[in-house]
């Protein structure tokens, strides 16, 4: 559905003119699933009791509807319809041409309102501190993540990942003691460890994300340096084959010793003897 | 001095006193632990796994065989992740009900602790007090949503089942009933000799230590950090309601025994609270029939009874999850059993792996 949505958002980007003005909007702002909960609940219900009984594709362009709550509902309802029906076609015939965007990025960006968040100077002091520390390579990337209560999160290069750790833990003003979660993400073009640390000291929490490669995964453990991360990096390890270098027993966890492949790696396939 | 011998032995898997299937292979010299290894997994479902090919409703009676004991609070982790993303508003009542039942669950769980704890370490009669009072939260539950142990009864966007007629006013007996109880309790317990012989100054831990293996709950108040998310990061109603969180001095087993007993407590007054202040309204919020969850990514964070509750949920915009990750407090909190463990006596062995109250089937997923 997403792909399909980046198709349409950007078919109307390019072919503004080809619709009234004014409905292209109301078309825009339906289709726009990151605006949708900005809707009052009751055009929300409007919505959803529109789309009963009609197949999934359906319900998404029923929210179209939404904007025109006067008399004239139920035509411009008809219209739009039609319209999204074509619009589908064209989107059909787009993607089948394979003009499929990574659209991650746009997507992330239509979301953001534009006023900075209130945790970006924290943000960027930190930054400052990890790259004054261990120079500019060491932090990839840092940006504010908004839904999820505005979590700073960062993205250490793996190859300097011990010794941010270190720095993250011991330094004055960071200060994170306590591990909360530890996760790896198996994303099809890289693998991520998401590590989420919390500082019991100032009560401030950061997310931490550590890219590898996916073929033969590899970052360094920081055992050492939060003891918590032992089994953690052990069920990583287990469910996704990222290898832990500087693990003091490195064994697999959850599943049995003799396990073969790594459940929760995307292209994981069950190897029965039996077959 | 008697010369003594290294020996292996093995504890468990299928062994009561694991609380599920657990085991533990120690090295002891004499009737001391010089190591211990812990083997986890055997229950292991593949959760995370199954919930990628599941579509989010799909996914909540699974959470229900996490943590067995606490179905409610599980339920709860993963709507939330998936609310928190979606940022849906949900109805007062909802958000009501939802403290409600966790906090119902919070002590049902607790009372399961209290009791097998005590007949772990050789008592046997609170196992069936503790039973007796528990059994009454599971009828509450059995009325509010037709089972006892498996809820499945949070929805994106609310709960499944509003509360059937009279409902409240059990609940109400049922905390003023709890009270006498506990108080019962305590004075069967707290003052026990060999209670307290057994417990204090038992498998001690510091507040670093604890915040350096990341335990959590009962386990790192204990030691002395004072710590709860129901207050510090308060998710769905709590920070309307007044309670205390108890918190110990000493890090051993009756500081834990203490902690959990007034959290029993410190759970009817959250209940009471929100029993008293139940709004009206619908106890769903008005969602899609299809969830789709907009694409990002979110750690949601909540306080089970057994320490912090989290999820890691990745969305590709699509109506299943790209992937979920369940931060299971058992699983971070049994890490730090061979460390309690080395140089104690064997017949401690018991009390401290009680202690940390763990549930199998949240280690394992």
């Amino acid at each position: 559905m997403t792909e399909k949505d980046r198709e349409k958002e950007k078919q109307h980007e390019t072919h503004p003119g080809g619709e009234p003005a004014g409905k292209t909007e109301s078309h825009k702002g339906g289709n726009d699933r990151f605006l949708r909960d900005n809707q009052p609940d009751e055009q929300k219900g409007a919505v959803q009791s529109q789309g009963k009984g009609e197949t999934d594709s359906d319900t998404v362009d029923s929210s179209d509807v939404k904007q025109p709550a006067d008399s004239a509902a139920k035509k411009a309802a008809a219209a739009a319809k039609a319209k999204a029906a074509a619009a589908a076609k064209a989107k059909a015939a787009g993607a089948a041409k394979g003009g499929s965007i990574p659209g991650r990025a746009s997507a992330k960006k239509k979301k953001e309102p534009p006023e900075p968040s209130p945790k970006q100077p924290v943000l960027d002091r930190w930054v400052r501190i990890i790259r004054g520390a261990l120079g500019e390579e060491a932090v990839e990337d840092a940006m504010i993540n908004r839904p999820n209560g505005h979590l700073p999160t960062l993205f250490i290069s793996k190859d300097r990942w011990l010794e941010a750790a270190r720095l993250l833990k011991e330094h004055e003003e960071l200060a994170f003691d306590y591990l909360q979660n530890l996760a790896g993400v198996d994303y099809e073009e890289h693998m991520e460890v998401v590590f989420h640390l919390f500082s019991m000291r100032h009560r401030h929490a950061v997310g931490v994300r550590v890219k590898t490669e996916r073929e033969n995964p590899e970052i360094p453990s920081v055992t050492c340096v939060w003891a918590g991360a032992d089994w953690n990096e052990r069920e990583v390890y287990d469910l996704l084959g990222i290898r832990f270098t500087g693990h003091p027993d490195l064994r697999r966890i959850l599943m049995p010793d003799d396990w073969v492949g790594h459940p929760l790696r995307k292209d994981y396939e069950p190897f029965d003897e039996g077959v | 001095m008697l010369r003594t011998e290294e020996m292996l032995l093995n504890v468990g898997p299928q062994h009561p006193s694991t609380h599920g299937v657990f085991r533990l292979v120690i090295t002891i010299d004499g009737e001391t632990i010089t190591e211990a290894k812990p083997v986890v997994g055997y229950l292991h479902r593949g959760t995370e796994k199954l919930a990628e090919d599941l579509t989010y409703t799909q996914i909540v009676p699974y959470t229900d065989r996490m943590d067995y004991l606490s179905a409610m609070t599980n339920n709860y982790i993963v709507v939330h992740a998936a609310e928190t993303l979606m940022e849906v508003e949900l109805p007062e009542r909802a958000e009501f009900l939802r403290v409600i039942v966790m906090e119902l669950n919070r002590i049902a769980s607790h009372l399961v602790w209290f009791g097998t704890y005590l007949l772990d370490i050789g008592a046997m009669s609170p196992f069936l007090l503790a039973f007796r009072e528990r059994e009454q939260i599971l009828d509450l539950f059995n009325d509010l949503c037709g089972a006892r142990l498996t809820y499945n009864y949070m929805r994106i966007g609310g709960v499944k089942w509003d509360v059937p007629e009279g409902w409240l006013d059990q609940v109400r007996a049922f905390i003023s009933n709890m009270r006498e109880k506990l108080k019962e309790y305590e004075d069967l317990v707290a003052g026990n000799e060999i209670f307290l012989n057994r417990t204090r100054g038992i498998g001690v831990y510091s507040a670093d230590e604890a915040i350096d293996y990341g335990l959590s709950g009962v386990n790192l108040r204990a030691a002395g950090v004072d710590w709860d998310l129901r207050r510090d990061r308060p998710y769905s109603v709590y920070d309307r309601f007044e309670f205390d969180v108890p918190v110990g001095k000493n890090g051993d087993l009756y500081d834990k025994f203490t902690c959990r007993m007034e959290e029993i407590r410190q759970s009817l007054r959250i209940v009471e609270q929100a029993v008293d202040q139940f709004p009206e309204g619908p106890v769903m919020a008005k969602v899609p029939r299809v969830i789709r969850v907009p694409e990002g990514e979110a750690y949601v964070q909540m306080e089970s009874p057994r320490g912090e509750l989290g999820c890691y949920l990745v969305s590709r915009g699509k109506d299943k999850p790209y992937r979920l990750k369940f931060r299971r407090p058992s699983f971070y909190n049994l890490q730090i059993l061979p460390r309690l463990l080395k140089g104690e006596n064997v017949a401690n062995l018991v009390a401290i792996l009680g202690g940390i109250d763990i549930v199998l089937g949240e280690v394992d997923a």
